[in-house]
């Protein structure tokens, strides 16, 4: 009976939107990976056989995921997160290195990156904790709470995986759906920013500008009357980020990470090194036009010009193989799926439901704008998978298990009262 | 509001990035051309092309190695331009033209930048080329003549032009192709298949090995050697008779159709049409407008046939029974045809079928030419009828051989005469110059020659063709098929006999040679020209078709001496001598052979010239036939 229920009130459209993006995916990652000799499509040996392997091994996942009673999920969220953390910091010690990133255990003939299902963890414990709450988020100790279930594991995978750490900030926005006081997205906001303005302007100008903008608000604002000691604060204070940025740049950030930057803003680029990626990602997609070259036809997907193709870079054999269309049709079923999923989150009645949905809605839509404004030189280069898209077994599983968990905690929204 | 945030992010970041591809795929088409640049290089492995040799397995042509500099525009940065300049002994305004040439075919494909360095440049340059980016070797295979004759046969070969490349995707800027002759004719059994890599660059533009393992990668295949029909030796004879004339030799086997000599004079070195100095010398040859070399006069010239067509209208006359072998006609030094219409003829006397053929008698011809058409109830009935005992000769038509150039002739039927004469009223007499070879009636000689053939074998020929064998092919099947006329074989021997008499007693005795059976027939065909269209009176051209031997035939002939006064003059000594050349062991008539040898037309030529200057400001093409 309960099945039943599960398959009549499971958002189908949200299955249907999944399972073309995966399968858009792999068409995509076969032609990426496809080797001059013709082989099965289930050939292991081939990163598409491996591929089709993770799709088919999702679906007893995801009939495991909805067949588990959802209080499971809410009660063990903890112990998730835990086991999450833990297996974070195992590797420090089993981890198998790749690319100077050690992320991976290697379990078998595959790799399993844990960092991949810490999302799903730290979304069920956010969810928990917003659930139990009281306050809404209104008093220091639960934003500091909040603040430190979702920093925890950023600072953990920060040191192996800079790119997905960054991931984790996306959360700000599902506490601030929740009540979080606006000033924190002030606060991000104008320091990146600000960031952004220092690396590009000269610091005089930036400062003036501060000084100029604050004075106008401070003009303008009469209705709200405030210390103007306050406004003489927070210019010094973003004054002094401005000067510590150059620092920050010159000290703090590794070579590789200034070089992505450079890449990105166009300063003195050598397009045979670390300008390759982003040149190479360009004329991929670039060589589309309108309907692209055609399935299996991109010489540049061929020519295995762009690195990691089947992976990070995926969304480049769609802009070189189908165009403006393909890559536009890609891009309209997201965005669907994020409407959907956040017209499913906004009818939930339980907080639990409406934060992880939020989370799950966050940390798709996250990836996504990441991995493709980075392939079209909108962001600096960061490794970071496209969503049911890429190629690798952790990161499908990962984003299914994540998606599937809100799907049933929804279809199940019913039974709640 | 804060339900808001989200949607309004995604809807942001969706709206920029969908602008951001319709910028990169769209607007901006630099990454479609990046994308081309920097794939693939290929590269081409060119064959040997195939060799030709004569019917007795003489190697006429072979290959020889040649180097072309080839320059990818694109590609050309950093590089020494004087040096490069000096090595290559070229001016820096040539080199700048050049380069910006190739620009223009296409700044990324590499096109000629210098050809057919010679063996010793190419030493020189190879080891320096690294330092010229941009530059590389690209090795074909050229021509290597082994023989100084035969160039309208073989023709040549040159780079393709832009018309080739585009109407044959097979070819590359840079690539050779046949031009005229076999090469042209031959041109995909000879060059083979080229063979292409597909060399991929990594990020570093290095090469990295081929393509997908190669899998589209092909070998050069070398192209199919053929042999000839050609006798080299009579070729070469035959050239060496034509010095200083112009004219053609068409010389056939009967039997098979084989063409045994193709003369063209005058004619060129086929090696002046290789190497460096190609262009400039292509261009000189191209220029004479009057001696005109690259002209095929044997194949594309028209000519009236003049007396040898006398052979054809007894045989029609015969098949038709208006004439038999025993019809006598009288001839008072002409023929009276009309009111004031007189054809004249150089011996009176009461003749017969051998002798008026022997004699080349206008009044025996025109007056069976006569009764031909008049035995049909109206003259359209009795020209179409002689029509088509003609183009049964294969006249008035192509004659289907393998060679790239050529004519139709024309032979007039009652649909020619009807648009000439709209209110009809023509008549066998309107036409009458038709008997003799001198009216609308217009061959080619190489269609001289096969009618020559025809005659020798008493009625059938094959289609001539130039090609023996191919290595791993077989020639075509139109080569082995039977052409039979319309005329009955018996009515071949009063004629065959009347043309051994030729020799005997008639216009050709002075030729005659006593262990050769010879046959033949002389021609004096009258040659006018029309300058701004005035009609002038030129020296007449001088032919002769004969074949041997008169019982066997291996040969047949036919010689053509442009304003060689004549038949008997020029055209029949050259037809004895190559009768001598190909049938005995050695030339017996000597003195025919000095006096070829040494004669000269020359000042009849300048004759023409100065006509042409006299009469016309600009020079234009000499129709020196008709």
């Amino acid at each position: 009976m309960k099945n039943v229920s599960v398959q009549k009130n499971i958002d189908w459209i949200s299955i249907l939107l999944y399972a073309l993006l995966v399968i858009a995916g792999w068409i995509n990652i076969y032609s990426a990976s496809l080797p001059a000799e013709t082989t099965s499509i289930f050939d292991l040996s081939q990163i598409y056989g491996r591929q089709l392997l993770f799709i088919i091994f999702c679906i007893p996942l995801i009939v495991l995921i909805v067949s588990i009673d959802t209080k499971f999920y809410e009660k063990y969220a903890m112990v998730f997160y835990i086991i999450g953390l833990l297996s974070i910091l195992g590797l420090f010690v089993f981890g198998k290195s790749v690319k100077g990133q050690t992320n991976w255990y290697q379990i078998g003939g595959f790799g399993i990156q844990p960092s991949e299902f810490v999302k799903t963890t730290t979304a069920l414990l956010l969810a928990k904790f917003l659930s139990d709450s009281q306050s809404h988020l209104s008093t220091f100790k639960e934003q500091l709470i909040a603040l430190v279930i979702i920093g925890v594991p950023t600072l953990l995978i920060l040191k192996h995986d800079t790119g997905s750490a960054m991931l984790f900030v996306s959360l700000v926005f599902v506490l601030y759906r929740e009540g979080l006081p606006s000033w924190y997205l002030w606060t991000g906001f104008i320091t990146i920013i600000l960031f952004v303005a220092s690396l590009v302007v000269k610091p005089g100008i930036i400062i003036a500008s501060i000084v100029l903008i604050s004075a106008l608000h401070f003009y303008f604002n009469k209705k709200i009357t405030r210390n103007p000691l306050i406004y003489i604060i927070l210019v010094v204070i973003m004054s002094a980020f401005v000067f510590s940025v150059d620092y920050v740049y010159d000290e703090v950030l590794e070579p590789h990470q200034k070089d992505r930057i450079n890449v990105l803003i166009g300063e003195d680029v050598n397009l045979q090194a670390e300008g390759y990626n982003l040149n190479q990602s360009k004329i991929a997609i670039g060589s589309g036009g309108w309907t692209g070259t055609g399935f299996l036809e991109g010489t540049q997907t061929k020519g295995g010009f762009v690195p990691e193709q089947h992976t990070d870079y995926i969304f480049t054999t769609v802009g070189e193989e189908w165009g403006f269309a393909g890559a536009s049709f890609v891009i309209i079923l997201f965005v669907c799926l994020f409407f959907r999923l956040i017209h499913l989150a906004e009818r939930q009645k339980k907080i639990f439901n409406r934060v992880y949905g939020y989370s799950v809605i966050c940390f798709l839509f996250i990836h996504f704008a990441f991995n493709i404004t980075m392939l079209i030189g909108l962001f600096p280069t960061i490794g970071v998978p496209l969503p049911f898209f890429s190629y690798g077994g952790s990161s499908l599983m990962a984003f299914t298990v994540l998606l599937f968990i809100f799907l049933k905690l929804d279809a199940n929204r019913i039974n709640e009262w | 509001m804060r339900k808001l945030l989200l949607p309004i992010i995604i809807i942001v970041v969706t709206i920029v990035v969908l602008a951001r591809l319709f910028f990169l795929q769209i607007v901006d088409d630099t990454y479609i051309k990046k994308s081309e640049n920097n794939a693939l290089k290929i590269v081409y492995e060119y064959p040997e092309r195939g060799y030709v040799f004569d019917r007795n397995k003489k190697l006429l042509i072979a290959n020889q190695p040649s180097y072309d500099i080839m320059v990818i525009p694109r590609e050309v940065k950093d590089i020494d331009t004087l040096a490069l300049c000096s090595l290559l002994d070229v001016t820096y305004e040539q080199f700048v033209s050049k380069l910006e040439k190739a620009k223009v075919y296409s700044p990324r494909l590499p096109s000629v930048f210098l050809p057919q360095l010679s063996k010793g440049e190419y030493a020189a340059f190879q080891e320096k080329i690294r330092h010229f980016n941009g530059f590389y070797i690209q090795k074909r295979s050229l021509r290597d003549y082994q023989v100084n004759h035969g160039a309208n046969i073989f023709g040549y070969i040159r780079q393709v032009n832009e018309q080739n490349i585009k109407s044959n995707p097979y070819y590359r800027s840079g690539d050779l192709i046949g031009i005229q002759g076999i090469e042209q004719e031959y041109e995909e059994t000879l060059r083979g298949t080229k063979g292409v890599k597909y060399i991929q660059r990594d990020r570093f533009n290095r090469e990295i090995g081929s393509f997908k393992n190669g899998i589209y990668d092909t070998l050069a295949i070398k192209g199919d050697d053929v042999m000839l029909t050609i006798d080299s030796e009579l070729q070469a004879y035959g050239e060496l008779l034509m010095q200083n004339k112009r004219g053609g030799i068409v010389a056939i086997e009967p039997k098979t159709g084989e063409i045994l000599a193709l003369v063209n004079a005058p004619s060129y070195d086929p090696s002046l049409l290789v190497g460096r100095e190609r262009s400039k010398n292509y261009t000189a040859l191209y220029n004479d407008s009057l001696a005109k070399p690259l002209y095929n006069r044997v194949l594309s010239g028209e000519y009236s046939p003049g007396s040898p067509f006398k052979i054809l209208t007894a045989l029609i006359g015969l098949q038709e029974g208006v004439i038999n072998e025993h019809t006598t006609f009288s001839c008072s030094r002409g023929f009276y045809y009309g009111k004031g219409a007189w054809m004249g003829c150089h011996d009176a006397g009461n003749w017969s079928l051998n002798t008026a053929i022997a004699k080349s008698c206008n009044t025996y011809f025109a007056n069976a030419y006569k009764r031909v058409i008049e035995k049909y109830r109206n003259p359209a009935d009795g020209i179409n009828k002689w029509s088509e005992h003609l183009h049964s000769f294969g006249l008035g038509q192509f004659l289907g051989y393998d060679l790239p150039e050529g004519r139709k002739g024309h032979i007039p039927d009652a649909d020619y005469y009807n648009r000439w004469y709209p209110n009809g009223g023509w008549k066998s007499t309107t036409t009458i110059s038709n008997s003799i070879g001198q009216g609308e009636v217009i061959m080619t000689p190489m269609q001289l020659a096969n009618v020559m053939a025809a005659v020798a074998n008493r009625g059938y020929y094959y289609t001539p063709h130039i090609i023996k064998n191919i290595e791993h092919h077989k020639i075509d099947k139109k080569f082995t098929t039977k052409h039979v006329t319309s005329i009955d074989p018996k009515h071949f021997e009063p004629i065959v006999q009347g043309m051994n008499d030729v020799f005997n007693f008639g216009t050709g005795r002075s030729v005659r040679v006593e262990s050769l059976d010879m046959c033949g027939k002389t021609g004096t065909v009258e040659n006018f020209t029309r300058i701004n269209g005035k009609r002038y009176q030129l020296t007449d051209h001088s032919v002769f078709v004969a074949f041997a031997p008169k019982d066997d035939p291996k040969i047949a002939i036919a010689v053509f001496i442009e304003n060689g006064y004549w038949g008997a003059r020029w055209a029949a000594p050259i037809t004895s001598l190559m009768l001598q050349k190909y049938l005995l062991p050695e030339i017996v008539r000597t003195d025919l052979e000095k006096r070829m040898l040494e004669g000269s037309l020359q000042s009849e030529y300048d004759k023409v010239l100065q006509l042409y200057r006299t009469t016309s400001k600009p020079v234009s093409t000499p129709k020196v036939a008709l």
